[in-house]
Formats: C-alpha cells, sequence, structure tokens
C-alpha cells in the first residue's frame, strides 16, 4: 500500500466492530464463538458472534456492514437513470427483479405507468421471473452446500448457467444487467430468444423434478431440516418477514398477486406455501420447499410470457422499446413507496423528489434480506449450534441487499 | 398511493399502539423505516413509518417531525420487533435518538465512526484508522 493511503499505527489495528458481550464479565459454563467474516457459510461477509453455553445458543448478534457501498448516499447525487446500475449491485442475484421495482416506482411517479406498451411488460416479467428461478437455484443448491449436500450444487450452477447465457445474449451482462430502463428497455429481445427460452424450459422443468428429488425429499436433508428453525406466523408477520420467509410459516402473500403490478395479473399462477409436511409449519423444510416450488411456477409465468410474445405482443420492426423513454426524467414534488416481490422478499423503494432536480432528494430502499436478518436472534435462541448455519442458510440472504 | 400521516413526536408510540390493537385498522407489519434530513434550511428531520395491515391491504405512512439538534423519538421495537433493525439504521445515518431501544448501537457503519452519513451538511473525515477517505 501507498504511504499516502495508510498510515500505520498501532491503534489502527483494534477491531473496528467489537463485540457486544464482554468476555470478561461472561458466566463460567458460557463462551463466545466467533463465525465469520470469512466464513463460506455465512454467505458472504456476515460475522455472527455467538454466545453458547456448551452447544446450546444463547444468543447470536449478526454483525454487518461489511460491504456497505453507501447506495443510499449515491443518490443523492446521481440522476435518477443513472441509478439504475446501483440498483443492480444491491441484489447481485437477481438484478432484473430490483431494476423492475426501481423502474416502475420512477414511472409511477412520472405518472407513465400506463403508457408502457405491453411488449415491454411481458419482456421485463420475462426477464424478472428468470432472475427469480436463478436467484432461487443459488438460495437451494448454496443452502445444500451448508448442510453437507456437495451434488446439487454443481447441478444448479450448471442448470443457472444457461439462465445467465440467456440474459447475457439478451442485455450483454451476466449478471448486472442494466436492462430494464425507466419506460422501456434497453434492447428488444434478440431475434431467435423465444425459441432458445422454449427451449431451455423443456429442458429445465425435468432437471428442476430431480433437484428437488435429489435434496428436498433427501432423508438426511429433510433430518437436517424438518423441525428445525420454526418460525410462527405471528412471529414472522410482526418481525417484518416476507417472500418465501412468510410463505413457508404458512401465508399465502405474494406481492405479485396483492398489488398485482405490471402484467401479473393477466398471468395464471399459484402461490405455494409451506404446510408442514415434514414437521411444523414454519421451519427451515418448509422454506426451501416453497423455493423449490416457485422456481416451477415462474417457469409456468415464463412460458405463458413467451405465447404472449410470440403471438399477441409479436416482434415488429417498428417497435422500438426505447420509444417512449422521458428525455428528462423530473417527478412532480412527491413522495411515493413502492414495492414489487423479490425472490427473496418484498422489495420496498420510498422516494421523495422536490420537483427541481433530477436527483431525487432521498432514495431509501427497503431491502427484504435486511430485514429477514434481523429475524436471525429470534430464531436462534436455544438452539444446537449445528442447526445456527441450517437456520441462516434457509433465510437466503444476499450481503449486498444487506449492507447495501 | 398510501395515506399518509403527520403526527406529534410524544404520541408516536400511543398512535402505533392504537392502530396496531384496533380491530379496524390492524396494522400488523411495520414495513419500513425510513429517516429524511431537511437540510438546514429547513431545520428539521423526519422520521417516516411505513405500516401495513395484511387482512385489509392498506398501507399507511406514519410521519414524525423532529428538530435538527438532539432530535429524539421513542422507539416502537415493543409493538412490531421489526423496528429494532430499522431503527438501528436510522439511528446510525441520521443520528435520531430512539428512546429505550433494546440495543441501539450503529449498524451499517463501524462502531467508531464520526459523523451520521446521510445528513445534508455531512463532511467526512480525512482519515479513517489511519485509511485515507477519496470523495
Amino acid at each position: 500500500m501507498k504511504a499516502t493511503q495508510y498510515i500505520a499505527a498501532p491503534d489502527n489495528l483494534v477491531s473496528s466492530e467489537p463485540n457486544k458481550f464482554d468476555a470478561a464479565k461472561l458466566r463460567s459454563e458460557e463462551m463466545i464463538i466467533n463465525l465469520g467474516p470469512q466464513h463460506p457459510s455465512t454467505h458472504g461477509v456476515l460475522r455472527l458472534e455467538v454466545l453458547s453455553d456448551g452447544e446450546i445458543i444463547k444468543e447470536v448478534v449478526p454483525h454487518i456492514g461489511y460491504l456497505h457501498r453507501c447506495f443510499e448516499k449515491h443518490t443523492e447525487s446521481l440522476p435518477y437513470n443513472q441509478i439504475i446500475p446501483f440498483v443492480d449491485r444491491m441484489d447481485y442475484l437477481a438484478a432484473m427483479n430490483s431494476e423492475h421495482a426501481y423502474a416502475m416506482g420512477v414511472e409511477r411517479m412520472l405518472g407513465i405507468t400506463n403508457q408502457i406498451p405491453k411488449r415491454v411488460e411481458y419482456i421485463r416479467v420475462l426477464v424478472a421471473e428468470l432472475n427469480r428461478i436463478a436467484s432461487h437455484l443459488v438460495g437451494v443448491g448454496a443452502y445444500g452446500l451448508d448442510l453437507g449436500a456437495f451434488t446439487p450444487f454443481f447441478w444448479i450452477m450448471r442448470d443457472r448457467e444457461h439462465i445467465l447465457r440467456l440474459l447475457e445474449w439478451a442485455c450483454g451482462a451476466r449478471m448486472l444487467y442494466n436492462y430494464i430502463w425507466i419506460g422501456g428497455l434497453y434492447y428488444d429481445l434478440p431475434v431467435g430468444f423465444e425459441q432458445q427460452c422454449r427451449a431451455f424450459i423443456t429442458y429445465f422443468a425435468p432437471k428442476a423434478i430431480e433437484l428437488e428429488q435429489l435434496l428436498v425429499d433427501n432423508k438426511i436433508f429433510i433430518d437436517r431440516t424438518a423441525n428445525v428453525g420454526v418460525l410462527p406466523l405471528n412471529l414472522a408477520i410482526n418481525c417484518g418477514a416476507t417472500g418465501p420467509m412468510l410463505r413457508g410459516s404458512g401465508l399465502r402473500f405474494d406481492l405479485r398477486k396483492v398489488d398485482g403490478y405490471s402484467v401479473y395479473p393477466e398471468i395464471d399462477f399459484e402461490v405455494p406455501v409451506g404446510e408442514g409436511k415434514m414437521g411444523t409449519t414454519g421451519d427451515c423444510w418448509d422454506r426451501t420447499w416453497v423455493r423449490v416450488r416457485e422456481i416451477h411456477e415462474s417457469l409456468h409465468i415464463i412460458s405463458q410470457c413467451l405465447d404472449k410474445l410470440e403471438n399477441e405482443c409479436k416482434r415488429t420492426r417498428e417497435f422500438d422499446p426505447q420509444a417512449i423513454i422521458p428525455k428528462k426524467i423530473r417527478p412532480q414534488a412527491q413522495e411515493i413507496y413502492v414495492r414489487a416481490e423479490n425472490p427473496k422478499g418484498e422489495l420496498g423503494y420510498y422516494f421523495r423528489a422536490d420537483g427541481k432536480s433530477d436527483i431525487p432528494f432521498r432514495c431509501k430502499v427497503r431491502a427484504c434480506s435486511f430485514v429477514n436478518l434481523s429475524i436471525l436472534p429470534e430464531l436462534c435462541k436455544g438452539v444446537l449450534l449445528a442447526d445456527l448455519i441450517a437456520i441462516l442458510g434457509s433465510i437466503d440472504i444476499v450481503l449486498g441487499e444487506v449492507d447495501r | 398511493m398510501p395515506v399518509s400521516l403527520i403526527i406529534d413526536a410524544s404520541t408516536l408510540h400511543s398512535v402505533c399502539e392504537h392502530l396496531y390493537n384496533n380491530t379496524e385498522t390492524y396494522f400488523d407489519m411495520l414495513t419500513c423505516i425510513t429517516g429524511v434530513d431537511n437540510g438546514a434550511e429547513a431545520n428539521s428531520m423526519e422520521v417516516i413509518y411505513h405500516l401495513y395491515s395484511i387482512p385489509f391491504n392498506h398501507s399507511l405512512m406514519l410521519k414524525v417531525i423532529l428538530p435538527r439538534e438532539n432530535p429524539e423519538v421513542e422507539t416502537i421495537t415493543t409493538i412490531w420487533k421489526s423496528a429494532n433493525w430499522l431503527e438501528r439504521e436510522v439511528y446510525d445515518m441520521f443520528g435520531i435518538v430512539f428512546t429505550n431501544h433494546p440495543d441501539l448501537r450503529r449498524i451499517l457503519m463501524p462502531a467508531d465512526w464520526k459523523g451520521y452519513p446521510l445528513r445534508k451538511d455531512y463532511k467526512h473525515e480525512e482519515t479513517y484508522r489511519g485509511i485515507k477517505i477519496d470523495s
């Protein structure tokens, strides 16, 4: 490191994130175990401070912020359209879904929601659902990896690669797309995309069933996850859980149905909920099962989108996905809260515009992983240390979104 | 479009308790807490609580306006557990103190960080622990 960048001093080597519990004040049977921030099963840079009595956990204190990139501060100096790449980098496993929610929010502020062409809306839903599958695949596969099932991880990476290639073909990037723009899209879908996408569905539908049989119906997996980390419904609602966390606890609540944004009201799909098939409703197995079922539902949505894109909303020579993108994005003075169903839960944006500039006065993100992770201390009281990893993995967090 | 309501900071806890318990409103979910700094000219800060009722499917923005010097408001973690981390984040970014909060520490920034980054007049330090901060 250059001398100008870093000044060496002994005081600088102290931990910047001190433990909540003081080791000197513990009782004789208690101890503090530190997990992370560089630990593969914490799914990123999450640090957990565990106060335990032998194998029993008394308290878990998550320490976050290691991946904090000042998203909300950045938005105070960027015009609306230039924020989209920053939005990608929050939940980097499901960037399309975040972009979709963001674009929807700004369009609602500008009052152009009704002018968006149907073809654009269907493409948005198509790519968002493809990304949802990719996100759930990583969630389920990495969860298997946490619990010692090595094979499913390779399988999901192989299948996810097909999705990433499809999205790369559509917009040029594998993970951070900048594809959905305010009022439209960057490009139309490439010629032949629909056929390739259908080929992917034909290939992937049996693979998803195979994954379910290999991992979720596996006896060892069930033994590790059933009746572990049970989240009762009233606690889930009180703690603000959303997405598969809430549905795993048995409430049929999906913003795609409840709010009916974009073209979701025109599409037929089911909302799977946890039923306690292998143990208690709301355990780790239920949450994983909900994710696997949602993969199948997303495939169903994608094939309906493809039907529309090949028939009613066909590609034409004149169609320009950038046609109604506003030249100047300057919403009137207002404040608005927009929410959408991300793979991991409810993603919300709070905007405040002052009506005088192209830059939001305040843009706040309600990150689903952040709120879902805050339930971890509640879930981990009195469980075994080995179950901590099982519970943490079932929450399916992305640290990029927790820390923003 | 959710309804917004501005209330006095001292009444926040009782209003929230009423909204939570009343069978006609029944706001069972606290979705989000936003802090807003209106800048030195307006000389005020806001805390916005986004409430949502699952059975009635309606949402409400509850606003509290605070002074910029020593902003304080009572915590609502006793009603909604999700308020715990959300309030910590607002404290971290704006320096708004939530009284009676069970565990009010910085959450995203390092524990020894100086200043509150999302205030409009925030100026960052030259160095942090010997590391030069680029602007």
